[in-house]
């Protein structure tokens, strides 16, 4: 199933002007991830995945844990050995490349900081490595040390950091030899909530400041909607959806993608209209008649799922006017989050709907009580209908 | 602080007395004025003088100390080795039949480690003239064959707690194997190498019976004299000469401790 928002790379003579992301035209990837296999014994971690990831782009790769995820990054740079399939980065095929003369970096999810070096010696060890010396080394460290904003800690060891410095002395090691691919393992997850929304914003700009690729591992949606470029949803060693972040959650092309990314409402039932541009389904778990204004490829009578965001479902105590996506409850719980209210409706048929409503002024969150009956409904654009 | 129930008090004091009474009692009577052992005589350091004006006892400490350097030195580096090969070298072929070989040492009973070692010697100079009979060299194979084994089970411990991603990230930063060993790993598990010497040090030193067996005429270490000296009656010089002892290996396991909390403080990661 296609979006329909999608810009198709075969009009962007029509929009010369426009300058379109690069994975939207005919630019060559940049890494060229082909039939990639990777086997544990039995166990198959990383399913035959095709992708490409394009220059400039910071690609997340979303997924639980077990989902392939971490191996597929360590294949990038160069830790595991695929069991079938070819990567190509800038070109060049990896196969037999070791880790240590790949053009890529990475930065780890524990950090890996040394602890028997300073904060200096930390960063300047890539650089060492290449056989450069002196002020030469002196000089980048500092750049480094500036740009991660951690310029009079040089002296320090790992162990006399704050978790988010080290984080930052981690993010400058991995940046120091200007690899073209920088792959980040959940970069964020030992950071507290606050501290992470800072750093997001700050990885951003680092990537856009010096170009590099960025490829980022994380489990957490959020970070990875803030972070990505593009967004590749992983399950059982399979991309389920590529895509970006705004097409991921607004159009997930399976019951999976739209459960693990954000939190959705899945209505069971059959299509009874199925139009170009409409598509009705009725079910009997919601208690009415859903309709979609996109045409999917579906057949009559096929069981589908319709897929609906919490935040765009309206809460009312008056039938609204409308003839379908309109359905009606009893509110069972009631949850005030300060910027939102969280209500859970039960149906008819036992099925509890989650619905969030922003909290604009004061008392809208004390609008309803328990047990009021409502009325939920939605728009035509705001739903999916999935298939699989 | 909790309160301690009286069993608890109760077990600590009865494990301290059976542990440190016997030895805070020859240190007590090494210090003894009396010829005789066990009657007190006033406090004295005649003994200590009396030790070190015997030749064949320093000539025995010597040898043990030597033999107990060269054994510390190459058990480490073989021990090392071994311990890389059981946590680094990943599944293969005959692991299972080393590390078994790594823990036999630790729990064989020291007699049959060296009447095993006595025959293979034997048997190898019967078949190509090596060692020549036995001796300091002999003594020094034997102690390392068994000191390894403890080396070896501290490093692979070390190595195994270690954070892995520590050495991803050293190749990944352009570190080949070689300067990865010894930028990296080889500092990071120092503390274990240098506990291994002193255990293995202090091993040496103390081991009577393996050595009783493996080693040859004129070759007597410190533990095999005071035990043929004990033999033929307890001198209070032994008394002082134990003291001595005491010391060296007090040091060397308060060493060994030490540098294992190092590592522990080195590693550890702090909250956020």
């Amino acid at each position: 199933m296609t979006s329909p928002q999608k810009i198709d790379p075969s009009n962007i003579g029509e929009q010369a002007q426009i300058k379109l992301p690069s994975w939207k035209t005919d630019a060559k990837p940049f890494v060229q991830i082909e039939n990639i296999t990777k086997k544990f014994d039995d166990f198959t971690a990383v399913d035959n995945i095709s992708l490409d990831i394009y220059e400039n782009e910071l690609f997340c790769l979303l997924g639980g844990s077990g989902s392939g995820k971490s191996t597929l990054l360590r294949m990038l740079a160069g830790f595991e050995a695929p069991s079938s399939g070819r990567i190509l980065i800038d070109g060049i095929d990896m196969a037999g490349i070791q880790p240590w003369n790949r053009p890529v970096n990475m930065m780890f999810q524990s950090y890996a900081l040394f602890p028997h070096l300073t904060v200096n010696e930390n960063i300047a060890f890539g650089l060492k490595r290449e056989g450069i010396r002196g002020t030469e080394v002196k000089k980048r460290v500092a750049e480094m040390l500036d740009l991660v904003q951690l310029g009079h800690l040089g002296k320090r060891k790992p162990n006399q950091l704050s978790g988010g410095q080290r984080q930052r002395v981690a993010l400058a090691r991995s940046l120091i030899k200007r690899p073209k691919l920088l792959l980040l393992d959940e970069p964020l997850g030992a950071l507290d909530k606050k501290l992470r929304e800072e750093t997001q914003f700050e990885l951003i700009n680092i990537q856009d400041e010096l170009g590099v690729t960025f490829v980022v591992v994380t489990h957490d949606q959020e970070e990875a909607m803030t972070l990505a470029t593009r967004i590749g949803v992983m399950n059982h060693g399979v991309i389920v959806q590529t895509d970006e972040p705004h097409e991921v959650y607004e159009y997930p092309n399976s019951r999976f993608v739209a459960e693990f990314v954000g939190s959705v409402n899945l209505f069971q039932g059959e299509v009874t209209t199925d139009e170009p541009d409409t598509v009705c389904v009725t079910s009997t778990e919601a208690g009415g008649v859903l309709c979609v204004n996109h045409g999917i490829s579906c057949a009559p009578n096929q069981e589908v799922h319709v897929a609906v965001r919490p935040e765009k479902v309206r809460i009312s105590e008056q039938r609204p006017d409308q003839p379908f996506n309109c359905i009606e409850g009893n509110i069972l719980d009631i949850a005030y989050m300060g910027s939102l209210s969280v209500f859970k409706v039960k149906l008819p048929s036992g099925k509890e709907v989650r619905v969030t409503q922003p909290n604009i002024n004061r008392e809208s969150g004390g609008r309803f009580t328990w047990d009021d009956k409502v009325f939920l409904s939605w728009d035509m654009d705001s739903c999916v209908v999935l298939t699989s | 602080m909790k309160r301690r129930s009286l069993f608890l008090n109760m077990s600590a004091g009865f494990g301290f007395l059976f542990l440190y009474a016997p030895i805070i009692a020859l240190i007590i009577y090494s210090f003894n004025a009396s010829k005789l052992v066990t009657v007190w005589g006033g406090w004295s350091l005649k003994w200590y003088a009396e030790l070190f004006k015997n030749d064949q006892i320093i000539d025995a400490a010597l040898l043990s100390f030597k033999i107990a350097f060269i054994t510390a030195t190459l058990a480490v580096v073989l021990g090392t080795m071994a311990g890389f090969v059981l946590s680094r070298f990943g599944p293969f072929k005959g692991k299972m039949v080393l590390s078994g070989w790594i823990s036999a040492p630790l729990v064989m009973p020291e007699v049959i480690t060296g009447l095993s070692l006595l025959l293979l010697f034997v048997a190898m100079e019967g078949m190509f003239g090596w060692p020549a009979g036995r001796g300091t060299g002999t003594i020094i194979i034997a102690h390392t064959t068994f000191c390894m084994a403890y080396v070896a089970v501290i490093v692979q411990a070390r190595l195994s707690s270690m954070d892995e991603s520590l050495e991803e990230a050293a190749m990944d930063l352009g570190a080949k194997p070689s300067s990865l060993f010894f930028l990296i790993t080889l500092p990071l598990i120092s503390p274990a190498i240098i506990s291994g010497w002193l255990l293995s040090f202090t091993l040496s030193l103390d081991d009577l019976v393996i050595a009783s067996f493996v080693s040859g005429p004129g070759n007597s270490t410190l533990p095999m004299v005071i035990f043929s000296k004990v033999r033929l009656g307890v001198t209070p010089e032994v008394n002082a000469l134990a003291t001595l002892m005491i010391l060296v290996v007090a040091i060397g396991v308060i060493g060994a401790m030490y540098q294992m909390r190092r590592q522990a403080r080195l590693l550890a990661q702090p909250e956020n």
